[in-house]
């Protein structure tokens, strides 16, 4: 059992935005009743809203032995397919708008629907698998990540250690439930009998700041595209008196902008936490201390609590001196099983060995403090010259503020995309003065729009077809 | 350009719709109108009509019909 939800029997667990609330003995209540209609172990679909049908069937399963996989509700039918074909859930779990061909009605709760499908118990799965998700980058690859009960047992405790959670927190959810980072949130906050305020509206639409007001949420947590999106939507003149602190994850903030944030919530009393994490790690490695944040423009922090990190040269050799690159290693309970992509995948046990190779470049500084420098797929060979794609496009960001612009390349030739046709010699012209490069290594390319994803981060992979 | 060229202009260019689709746009309802959309569009008008909106009417501009009402605040008559 994942949450010990007797202990907090009358708190409110969650509240959603027509109302509707549960307590932690209403939750564990209702939670029971849906694991009864799924009859033991097995795998379930699940099909994400930030809704309390979602909600219910996220925290029954998890605490019900049985093993959901969360995928979003709006999901391309295609993809869909592809995955009930490669995994045959033995159930799904989803809106009532969702239509399942060939599955048969068992429940219905919340405005959610239970099927069974035809495919009973084919899929077999190991006893330590909890949950499965997707990689965030991977959109359209049936690739899971299995994470196991002790990694979300190991992660949680970590995050309410060094966030110092109490009953008293009400966070409202701008995140959706298919994504590591939403769902540390969730699991989290349900440990330690917090609130959890529940709504499927986006930042920028009137109804969520209505309900963030009328429930007086305490934090939230956002990427770097939800800061981006706050700062422009004026944020710091909003009247929020009971908030108390915002996360920041999924990417590295522009340091102007992670300055701006940490300066607001020092003159007014708040916290922000810039942290750093993937799905493979259950959800979170790394945070910056908030006292520290100012100090820190920039890094992503210290391990948290149970974790360690190791900084590895191209030879494979651990690098012990500071401000050195090198590819960043964690170790940690929170370390997910490995990947999946079949069903045959689920009854595979750990093959990570509690040891992950991020993939991203990064540093450190005397303090122990570790700064993400770009990925490492991220990084090309221009005249015999290491650049890094992800920096060069916050050098452009910076320097061009209203451009929208993505980098990628090939070997020695980095492509340079932008929207704005009078805007791009002119970027040209400056990334060359400024890396010192000759210019013809920048290859110049005007597009309609940078293709994005929900959380606004640059599909570099719809790019690569502009590369041949 | 007349002041209701420009506003249907930043819904097409911002938006990615054709002008046929724009008068009927509400947020949220299309892929074309998310949150990403949306911050592009308040961008486009803007700097279309010059003005620097408040958080209030950016967060409650929702709809093509809506923003005409929204804009009239900043002495915008579409």
């Amino acid at each position: 059992m994942m949450w010990k939800f007797e202990g907090f029997r009358d708190n409110t667990a969650v509240i959603d935005e027509h109302g509707q609330q549960l307590s932690y003995a209403e939750l564990r209540h209702e939670g029971r009743m849906l694991c009864q209609q799924a009859d033991g172990r097995c795998l379930v679909f699940c099909l994400c809203q930030n809704v309390l049908g979602s909600f219910l069937g996220y925290t029954a399963f998890l605490n019900g032995g049985v093993v959901p996989a969360m995928l979003p509700a709006d999901m391309d039918p295609a993809l869909f397919s592809a995955l009930y074909e490669a995994y045959k859930p033995k159930y799904v779990w989803a809106p009532k708008a969702f239509d399942l061909e060939d599955g048969c009605l068992r429940y219905e709760r919340f405005g959610y629907r239970l099927f069974q499908t035809p495919f009973g118990d084919a899929t077999r799965l190991a006893p330590d698998l909890a949950l499965l998700l997707t990689t965030s980058g991977s959109t359209g690859s049936p690739k899971f990540v299995r994470q196991s009960y002790q990694n979300i047992r190991a992660n949680t405790d970590s995050i309410v250690t060094y966030l110092s959670l109490t009953q008293s927190e009400r966070p409202i959810t701008t995140l959706p439930m298919h994504y590591t980072y939403g769902l540390s949130i969730l699991n989290s906050h349900l440990d330690v009998g917090a609130t959890i305020l529940l709504t499927n509206q986006g930042i920028a639409q009137k109804a969520f700041w209505t309900f963030f007001q009328k429930l007086g949420a305490t934090s939230f947590g956002g990427v770097p595209y939800t800061y981006e999106m706050l700062d422009r939507m004026r944020f710091f003149r909003m009247d929020l008196p009971t908030l108390t602190t915002m996360t920041q994850a999924g990417g590295k903030l522009l340091p102007e902008l992670h300055r701006k944030y940490v300066e607001w919530c020092q003159k007014t009393g708040r916290q922000f936490i810039v942290m750093y994490g993937q799905c493979e790690a259950t959800a979170r490695m790394a945070y910056l201390p908030w006292e520290q944040s100012l100090a820190k423009i920039g890094a992503m922090g210290i391990a948290i609590p149970g974790g360690a990190f190791e900084l590895i040269d191209e030879e494979g050799n651990l690098i012990t001196a500071p401000h050195v690159t090198g590819e960043l290693r964690y170790r940690g309970p929170n370390v997910t099983l490995g990947y999946a992509s079949t069903g045959d995948d689920l009854r595979k046990g750990d093959e990570f060995g509690g040891v992950l190779h991020t993939g991203d470049m990064a540093q450190v500084d005397e303090d122990g403090y570790y700064t993400i420098v770009g990925r490492k797929k991220r990084f090309l060979k221009l005249f015999g010259n290491r650049v890094n794609l992800d920096e060069v496009e916050r050098m452009l960001k910076s320097q061009f503020p209203t451009a929208d612009v993505a980098c990628a390349g090939r070997d020695d030739r980095l492509t340079l995309f932008a929207t704005d046709e009078a805007a791009l010699p002119q970027m040209r012209a400056w990334l060359a003065e400024k890396t010192g490069l000759h210019s013809s290594g920048f290859v110049p390319c005007l597009i309609p729009a940078i293709p994005k994803n929900d959380a606004g981060k640059t599909l570099y992979q719809e790019l690569e077809k502009y590369n041949d | 350009m007349t002041n209701s060229e420009k506003y249907h202009n930043a819904f097409v260019t911002a938006l990615e719709v054709t002008p046929a689709q724009a008068p009927d746009l509400v947020y949220g309802k299309s892929n074309a109108w998310d949150s990403v959309g949306h911050m592009t569009l308040i961008a486009a008008l803007e700097d279309a009509f010059d003005i620097m909106m408040e958080m209030d009417d950016i967060i409650d501009l929702s709809s093509f019909e809506k923003g005409k009402e929204i804009l009239r605040k900043y002495d915008v008559e579409i």
